[in-house]
């Protein structure tokens, strides 16, 4: 957006692809790439959903708008993600967000995690925000042109994401011995579910250059975390990685609650609006 | 909230509230933001923040997410030096009175061009 035509009124910031004109589109998703949108979209919902649960129970009232305000790039970015895949299954976002069943998600484990003390949530931020960066980073080279929308979008949104894990993670790790041992057992309760994420399914190898084959982010991803860690005076924890699956709709026991809360109200009124 | 200052005219003030132990405040920041190229920062309000950086973090996230800002600063609260409300007539009525500190108090000289 030019700063000349930038004012506190307006709404939209800049030519940024909206969700609105996503389900305008001419061109409809094929079904792999809808797949993998939902895998997207999906990561982002329930994590906003999650992060949610913060607001008014943050450490500070600025730390609650923070949170808040993470929550509400993810679900802008679970909009863009569900609309586009909605357009292969005329579909839209709320249908798929709202009148799914559990084993119809395809999220990850990571995102379903609770959310712990404020510590196990920064944890769980530091890994989501680093991976989201690294994947919509390469994301926007896709031949998907829709996709390299949505992701050159996010990608700017999941970089202050990053910054403000980052930032919490330094501080933690070396504020009081109390925060110290917060910060180590938030990392070691999250790391089990890191590994799902460059998980390859049989499905990247449908995408052709339309996705980012998840296995090609961990080595950036492990060297971003590193030096982190490192500033930190943190070790990587060394825990075995959890059974994963969630891509195939194979979720842990939060996700039914996550869901449940988040789908009761469109259920109970279908069609309402506020 | 679970103690603590959040409403920004109280920092120096102790947290009560609650069975945990009391902690102290996170200190309070000022912040301006400028909404363009070529004006200057205007205050915007305060917070609270752990230090510099994280105050400048949480201005953004305060301040500019309706797309306020282009630049922030942050200053603490300790730092900005007030006037003193009370001594307001001998800071700022010696002006009243004195016209002759405006321009348009003085009558343009005959033949003087471009005024």
């Amino acid at each position: 957006m030019s700063e000349a035509n930038a004012s506190a009124t307006r709404i939209t910031p800049g030519n940024a692809l909206r969700p609105e004109d996503i389900a305008l589109l001419d061109t409809k998703p094929s079904d792999a790439v809808a797949q993998y949108a939902l895998w997207l979209g999906d990561d982002a919902l329930i994590l906003a959903q999650r992060l949610g649960w913060w607001i008014s129970r943050a450490p500070e009232l600025e730390e609650d708008v923070a949170l808040a305000n993470i929550a509400l790039d993810q679900i802008g970015h679970a909009r863009s993600f569900l609309t586009y895949a909605g357009r292969a299954w005329d579909k839209t976002e709320d249908d798929l967000a709202y009148f799914r069943r559990e084993p119809e998600f395809r999220s990850v484990h990571l995102v379903e995690q609770p959310n712990g003390d404020f510590a196990r949530t920064i944890a769980r931020q530091f890994v989501v925000a680093l991976y989201q960066w690294e994947l919509y980073s390469r994301l926007v080279g896709s031949s998907d042109p829709t996709l390299a929308a949505i992701a050159a979008k996010a990608v700017k949104e999941v970089d202050y994401h990053r910054d403000h894990s980052i930032q919490w993670i330094l501080r933690l790790a070396q504020g009081t011995d109390e925060s110290r041992r917060r910060m180590i057992a938030g990392l070691k309760l999250t790391w089990p579910y890191v590994e799902e994420l460059f998980t390859d399914y049989p499905l990247v190898d449908e995408l052709g250059d339309a996705g980012v084959r998840p296995s090609t982010l961990r080595e950036p991803f492990d060297a971003a975390v590193r030096a982190i860690l490192v500033e930190a005076e943190l070790e990587p924890p060394e825990v075995p990685g959890s059974v994963g699956g969630g891509r195939l709709g194979r979720h842990s026991e939060h996700l039914g609650y996550i869901i449940a809360e988040l789908q009761v109200l469109a259920r109970e009124y279908p069609g309402a609006s506020w | 909230m679970t103690g603590g200052s959040t409403t920004g005219d109280d920092g120096a003030k102790a947290p009560s509230s609650g069975p945990q132990e009391p902690r102290a405040a996170w200190p309070l920041w000022e912040v301006f933001v400028r909404s363009s190229r070529g004006l200057s920062h205007v205050h915007a309000g305060s917070l609270h923040a752990p230090d510099a950086q994280m105050a400048l973090r949480n201005a953004r996230d305060l301040y500019t997410r309706r797309n306020e800002g282009v630049s922030l600063w942050v200053v603490p609260a300790t730092s900005i030096i007030t006037s003193d409300p009370d001594a307001k007539d001998q800071f700022f009525e010696s002006p009243q009175g004195k016209d002759y500190r405006h321009a348009t108090y003085y009558t343009k000289s005959e033949g003087v061009k471009h005024l």
